[in-house]
């Protein structure tokens, strides 16, 4: 399916949708409260049905959060690319997909351990690469201070 | 019946028996520890508990240049170096809008296809190796050497090249590449049906993998199993055909796919990939343009305009994604590493639960995870 194509079913389903600049993928910021519905109208309807999730990553932008998800179908072969911004930096919170994409829910602990958003709703919501007892916060935060292990440039 | 007495008894009839395979171990061939819950000899769960190998890749990459993350992104899954290399080298000329000579495309896919060789030969001493036949181990590095032999005449290592860079290839490459490369394929083909007698049609073998561990195309879709475990189940997704990239719109093959999805039907996918490597490798050194140009014209200091890019590309065990987002100075400012063996990991929980030990050793053979590639 051809990205104009797309976009005029993305805001057929989701009128709230706002789209970003992106040569690659159609890019989309979705609000969060809609996110988790959205996310199942997209792998479950017949003419979209984007059943792979092939990344789930979180950046840091000082200010929030943004998770990204990037979607494609195996059916069709279109692609996107879900963005989802949390609403501050005290306390991040974000519904989670790992009922609707199997493989979310490994990814989404990840995201956990590094970067301390949590998902609401998860099966599991536990460090996966660190141990239990690392207090000293969330390595992946651009505020992350280690004076003995890392050196600032 | 006292408290006590109905304690024990209860312990006795239910008892919880829970052993700890690794994190040293000879079989998971890395640092990976699974704490398996046995009943007897039977696997009632299993949970993977990754972490040990983790360096902090993505972390570190914030603080270096785009030349200087090529030779970190190495050591991820180093069995496929060069798929890895080519991945990030992708990425950046892609946001740059930079074109590499015709040559440098080619050299990067039979550097690619001979990797996927060597991986795969690898792979198959080891799992022959762990499931008894230890001649296997012998033979596969036997020939796997032969391999190595071309990387070490060319780059100067083995196994860690850091050769495909950003802009094209490290320097030239040998003037003995091509024969090297024919001569290689002659040798491997007369080989290749030894390596059938050994394991292929051996009957224990087969008994002990054939309806072993099924994964159904469902399961790799939704746990997103890519590479020869993903396509023996039926998911067809192999990135030199979705998205092709270097030189593979220029050759002819055919993507490996079965539909049965047990142990066995991995094992034959990737016998079948080392033969489909050989005749890419035979189009590309056919086809291969000649002359000297090994890089295109790059600024000395390499900065990113500001935006977000993806790049997916086909290692020996998967799809690796690379996403890079950059705020315009000469480090990035987010470097995601999507590994394959991230996500081919999690699904042994529900393919081993209900078979005995020894059968979690062939799954997870089967499955071919390479252990810092899941911890980065």
């Amino acid at each position: 399916m051809e990205q104009e194509q797309l976009k005029e079913k993305i805001i057929a389903l989701l009128p709230e949708a706002e789209f970003n600049v992106n040569k690659q993928y159609l890019d989309i910021n979705v609000p969060s409260d809609k996110m988790h519905a959205f996310v199942k109208l997209l792998k479950e309807s017949d003419d979209l049905k984007l059943d792979y999730l092939f990344c789930l990553s979180g950046v840091d932008w000082k200010t929030h959060f943004t998770i990204v998800y990037h979607l494609t179908s195996t059916f069709f072969g279109h692609s996107l690319v879900l963005k989802v911004k949390t609403t501050g930096r005290e306390n991040p919170e974000v519904a989670s997909v790992a009922d609707i994409y199997a493989t979310a829910e490994f990814h989404e602990r990840e995201v956990y351990d590094l970067m301390g958003i949590k998902f609401s709703d998860h099966p599991d919501m536990r460090r996966l690469f660190l141990d239990e007892t690392f207090i000293e916060g969330f390595p992946l935060r651009k505020d992350y201070k280690d004076e003995i292990n890392i050196i600032e440039r | 019946m006292s408290e006590e007495k109905k304690v024990i008894v209860e312990l006795n009839e239910n008892p919880e028996y829970i052993i700890n395979m690794g994190p040293q171990h000879p079989s998971t061939h890395g640092v990976l520890r699974f704490e398996v819950s046995l009943q007897g000899e039977m696997v009632k769960y299993l949970i993977p508990h990754c972490g040990y190998v983790h360096r902090g890749i993505e972390k570190m990459c914030e603080s270096l240049t785009y030349p200087q993350i090529i030779h970190l992104t190495d050591r991820l899954d180093y069995l496929s170096a060069h798929m890895n290399n080519e991945a990030v080298s992708l990425c950046v000329e892609n946001a740059l809008e930079i074109e590499v000579p015709e040559r440098v495309k080619y050299i990067r896919s039979i550097l690619s296809e001979l990797n996927r060789i060597a991986s795969h030969q690898l792979w198959w001493s080891a799992f022959g190796m762990d499931l008894g036949g230890l001649t296997c181990f012998f033979y596969g590095l036997r020939d796997r050497e032969k391999i190595l032999d071309i990387f070490e005449e060319s780059f100067g290592s083995r196994l860690l090249h850091s050769f495909i860079v950003p802009g094209g290839l490290m320097h030239d490459i040998h003037p003995n590449f091509k024969k090297g490369i024919t001569d290689f394929i002659k040798y491997f083909r007369k080989k290749l049906p030894e390596y059938n007698r050994f394991l292929t049609g051996n009957v224990i073998f087969q008994a002990r993998t054939k309806g072993l561990g099924i994964l159904s195309k469902e399961d790799a879709i939704n746990y997103g199993i890519t590479g020869p475990s993903g396509r023996a189940s039926g998911f067809s997704c192999d990135i030199r055909k979705i998205e092709p990239y270097s030189a593979y719109p220029y050759v002819d093959f055919k993507e490996i796919l079965y539909t049965e999805g047990d142990t066995f039907y991995r094992y034959v996918a990737r016998m079948d990939e080392m033969v489909e490597s050989m005749n890419i490798l035979e189009q590309l050194v056919d086809k291969m343009p000649d002359g000297n140009e090994y890089t295109a014209k790059m600024k000395p200091v390499i900065k990113l305009p500001e935006g977000e890019y993806y790049q997916r590309v086909e290692t020996a065990r998967g799809e690796l994604g690379v996403y890079i987002v950059s705020d315009g100075n000469k480090t990035p400012y987010r470097l995601k590493l999507r590994t394959p063996n991230f996500s081919n990991l999690f699904i042994m929980n529900k393919l081993a639960s209900g078979f005995k030990i020894a059968d979690l050793v062939a799954i997870s053979g089967s499955l071919d995870l390479v252990i810092p590639d899941i911890d980065r």
